[in-house]
């Protein structure tokens, strides 16, 4: 009965006792963008770190393409597919913006393949490819640190995009962006979802509007609304937890 | 060792765990006086020993100058020694964190590898001032004897003695970080401390108290030291180590922890003393405690928290 | 464009590593008598503890306070094969059990220890050499980096067990030697080590092992595993979802400086002639620190410089002015920490740099312009140029 991508089903985290997910069920299909909305503290954030494999679950399953991932370590969940992006941008401030990309390349993860890895054709073609996509191609060979904000965002999402993950996690990917960034983001979202699910946290409601397919509305760890953007809007317990205030 | 009765090798087991208290004391002064520097700096004082050392000396010289001139006070002077070693070493502290320590805040392995050379220069210090051989304070007579409770059990009363002043100071120690204005200070600094300095903490000083409180505890680690053993230049040096894993043992931020694995580390080298040489003992409790520490790297005790 | 820039050597970087191979292979064998020369040779030895730091410690941000643990097993493998070939029966005949070492002996062993056996052939000893301390790093660094645990904690741990091995060595004196270690090592398959030819051929294979330690190590950080430990150092949670089992990188770098270290120990084992505890402890292998930190410690030819240098400081010290020399290293400890924290790497590279930009101003160069000391000039400003200033060590992340 593997009809979604991703079933996530009665998660439970507990920390000392406080329960940061309560329960959750969670469903997304391929080639749909799910927006994941809440107010601080909701469990939006612990909810991607389960699924990366950052936080280990209490109980509760999460399958992705029909595979149990709450047993497998980071990085073996990230081979599978899984990208995710923090909620800070986090990049290798020390490496250029190409070198930024091609360690995400995924070729040469293991030691060996590291230490041998070479940095041929389809290595640059593919990184040049990325980088048009995230508007950085003019700025390759700079340290990744001299980028704005908003760049670090987008090169951050340009290294998952080098993953080509099969579920792609993006934790507030546009804040700290100026207006005409944020259009650019969501053009950039609507492309790549394409073969793919995501999942992103927001906050910011206009940016949220403008990607969702589909919106859901956490709560104390628990899912509160889920559905298209104007009836979550509507419903009256969501404006009284998270849009009223 | 043959022939010896089962109530012979029980009273030869408690004496050694007496022995094993003398020690206990001692590990567990300096831990606790490392345990708060770290907690509340994120360094990692590698001198440490060398403040035990401050102590024992400071008492050595108290008992040297009390025989000398005032031989009559001999009955009392170590009660005044136990707080010249506090007063000496924490004064000392105070100099070192000023001139060294608080550029080094939040960089605990740039701060143990200075506190290491610090560690050098203090015990080239000694070795100019007091001289290569070790040398020994002159106990009260109070503090020498034994106690024997049965005929096979003869319990050492500067043992005993050292073990009571750890008690105080431990409990005064747990009093002044849960009870006192600082202390209340110091735990929110450790906790936060952006926060701390945001309603008014004036962090820097409670910084530099937390460390002169840690030397000064280690300056009375020093004084209880003198009754056990002779002191010499790397006298504290020598429980550096076995300090620092007492500290990471018990599980970095809790002090009952720390109490908790001194212990344990005490008590196991000095019972494992009993069936084998000093050295070996030694290599097996370290090496047990490495082992725990791998299978189990937050130490004894730890709270999980959510990142 | 970005074709494979950064994966090559700058010229800079070469010039580096060429001039420190004339320095230690030409200019000193040429500069020195035989004694003093075999005194670098052993300074050099330490140098392969230091290259390997450099890669542990300034670029995979892991102290390791207990090199000399790894120092210490490389030189005792060769040092068990060397007094095995010393003690045949002939020459220790006046033993109450001849054939054995006569530590054993004094001992009232009466054979020899079964691990001792293998020791007897060379293959083994020069295996074992570089297993013993490999398996063990692999073993510390899997229990320690699977489980996150870093920074101070693995430095202590690993300072712990230096103690560990240096409280049983001495304790176990009938199997190890004991304080005085394994002494009186005499030949090499019947060759003798004692000879001063045969210490110039040491000094060479010494050298030459080293300047391949050198350019090995320069090749994986040039490597995209290099790459790697800089983004580790920057973001390691980035580096582990970007699908990277951080810590099997940690275990290769480790078991990598142990090797290296054991390679040291075993080359001081044979150029000065025993081998013994006070090389294994807490006390040498935090100066081994001190030697990388000195040179630099994001500096591999750095790291070779700073061993000479300081291991020449504490030879002069302590013939002239004994007393003197812990002051000195504390002295030394301190002002590396707070006041150059790149090392004598870094000071050349401030160096070069103001003169970049004093030649920029003035399009004259000057008539004389003075060169540094050969040792210091030949100081990579390309390595510290090539290699990020580490941060200031923010290790924090005791547990990341």
């Amino acid at each position: 009965m593997s009809a979604y991508f991703l079933e996530i089903e009665d998660l439970t985290v507990s920390f000392g006792g406080f329960k940061a997910i309560d329960g959750l069920n969670l469903y997304v299909d391929r080639d749909e963008l799910r927006v994941v909305i809440g107010p601080n503290g909701a469990g939006k954030t612990t909810l991607l770190d389960l699924i990366c494999g950052r936080t280990k679950a209490t109980a509760g399953s999460i399958r992705f393409k029909a595979k149990e991932l709450t047993s497998l370590p980071e990085h073996k969940i990230v081979r599978f597919g899984v990208g995710r992006k923090f909620q800070n941008p986090s990049i290798y401030e020390n490496l250029t913006v190409f070198e930024n990309l091609e360690i995400s390349f995924p070729r040469g993860r293991g030691v060996l393949g590291a230490l041998f890895f070479r940095r041929t054709q389809d290595v640059i073609d593919r990184v040049h490819e990325v980088a048009r996509e995230i508007f950085l191609e003019d700025r390759l060979d700079e340290p990744a640190e001299l980028l704005s904000h908003g760049q670090k965002q987008w090169l951050e999402i340009g290294m998952l995009l080098m993953q080509d993950p099969e579920l792609l996690m993006l934790d507030e990917p546009v804040a700290g962006m100026s207006v005409a960034e944020r259009k650019k983001t969501a053009e950039l979202l609507k492309r790549i979802c394409r073969n793919r699910s995501v999942i992103v946290i927001e906050h910011d409601m206009e940016f949220v509007k403008s990607i969702a397919d589909k919106v859901t509305v956490m709560h104390q760890g628990k899912v509160l609304a889920e559905g298209p953007m104007d009836k979550v809007q509507a419903d009256p317990r969501v404006i009284e937890v998270y849009l009223g205030h | 060792m043959e022939g010896i009765s089962i109530s012979e090798f029980g009273s030869i087991l408690m004496m050694q765990g007496f022995n094993g208290l003398s020690v206990f004391s001692v590990l567990l002064l300096m831990a606790l006086g490392l345990a708060i520097i770290f907690g509340q700096m994120g360094v990692i004082n590698m001198a440490h020993g060398e403040f035990l050392t401050i102590g024992a000396y400071t008492t050595f010289v108290f008992s040297y100058l009390t025989q000398t001139y005032f031989p009559s006070l001999m009955s009392t002077y170590f009660l005044f020694a136990i707080v010249g070693a506090f007063i000496f070493a924490g004064l000392v502290g105070l100099l070192v964190e000023w001139l060294l320590i608080r550029h080094l805040y939040k960089r605990p392995l740039d701060s143990l590898l200075a506190t290491w050379g610090l560690s050098l220069i203090m015990q080239q210090i000694f070795r100019s001032t007091f001289g290569a051989k070790e040398v020994s304070a002159t106990l009260p007579d109070w503090l020498m004897g034994s106690w024997q409770p049965t005929d096979t059990i003869d319990i050492p009363l500067n043992g005993l003695f050292v073990m009571g002043l750890t008690i105080v100071l431990t409990c005064l120690v747990g009093l002044f970080m849960y009870r006192s204005r600082l202390g209340l200070k110091m735990r929110a600094t450790t906790q936060n401390r952006v926060m701390a300095g945001a309603v008014g903490i004036n962090t820097a000083m409670v910084d530099r108290m937390t460390f002169v409180l840690g030397c000064g505890i280690a300056g009375v680690a020093g004084a209880a030291f003198t009754t056990i053993g002779s002191t010499g230049p790397t006298s504290g040096s020598l429980y550096i180590v076995d300090a620092f894993l007492t500290v990471v043992f018990g599980g970095a931020q809790s002090l009952l922890g720390t109490l908790a694995s001194a212990f344990t580390i005490a008590q196991t080298n000095s019972t494992l003393e009993f069936f084998m040489t000093g050295s070996m003992a030694k290599v097996i409790t370290l090496l047990s405690i490495i082992a725990i520490l791998m299978m189990r790297p937050e130490g004894l005790f730890s709270i999980k928290v959510r990142k | 464009m970005t074709i494979s820039k950064g994966m090559q050597w700058s010229r800079a970087e070469l010039a580096s590593v060429l001039i420190l191979a004339a320095v230690i292979l030409i200019v000193l064998p040429l500069a020195l008598d035989i004694f003093r020369l075999n005194l670098v040779g052993k300074y050099l030895t330490y140098a392969f503890v230091a290259v390997g730091l450099v890669l542990c410690w300034g670029y995979g941000g892991i102290l390791s306070l207990g090199q000399g643990v790894f120092f210490g097993l490389g030189g005792y493998c060769i040092a068990m094969f060397l007094k095995l070939e010393a003690s045949d029966p002939e020459s220790t005949k006046i033993q109450s059990t001849p054939g054995i070492p006569d530590f054993m002996d004094w001992n009232q062993l009466t054979e020899l220890p079964a691990f001792w056996v293998p020791f007897k052939s060379f293959t083994w000893a020069l295996i074992a050499m570089l297993l013993v301390p490999g398996v063990l790093a692999a073993i510390v660094g899997f229990a320690m980096f699977k489980r996150r645990v870093g920074g101070v904690y693995f430095a202590i741990i690993t300072q712990a067990i230096a103690a560990i091995l240096t409280i049983l060595i001495i304790g176990q004196q009938g199997y190890t030697g004991g304080v005085n270690g394994i002494t009186d090592l005499r030949t090499l398959h019947g060759w003798d080590i004692r000879t001063d030819s045969a210490k110039y051929i040491l000094y060479y294979v010494n050298a030459a092992l080293l300047i391949g330690a050198v350019i090995g190590v320069r090749y994986i950080l040039k490597s995209k595993l290099g790459k790697l430990l800089i983004a580790l150092r920057d973001k390691e949670e980035r580096v582990r979802f970007s699908g990277y089992d951080v810590a099997s990188f940690k275990v290769f770098m480790f078991v990598l400086a142990a090797l290296l270290s054991a390679i040291g120990g075993a080359m001081f084992t044979l150029q000065v002639g025993f081998m013994s505890p006070s090389f294994v402890g807490i006390v040498p292998s935090i100066e081994m620190v001190i030697f990388t930190a000195v040179g630099g410690r994001m500096s591999l030819v750095g790291a070779v410089y700073g061993s000479l240098l300081v291991n020449w400081a504490k030879t002069f010290f302590s013939e002239s002015f004994p007393e003197l020399w812990l002051l000195f290293m504390g002295g030394l400890f301190i002002a590396v920490v707070m006041y150059f924290p790149n090392g004598l790497a870094g000071i050349v590279d401030q160096f070069m740099k103001k003169r970049a930009a004093a030649r920029a101003a003035a399009p004259t160069p000057p008539l004389v312009t003075e060169p540094v000391a050969p040792a210091v000039g030949a100081l990579s400003p390309a390595d510290a140029t090539a290699s990020p200033a580490p941060q200031p060590l923010a290790d924090q992340q005791v547990r990341a």
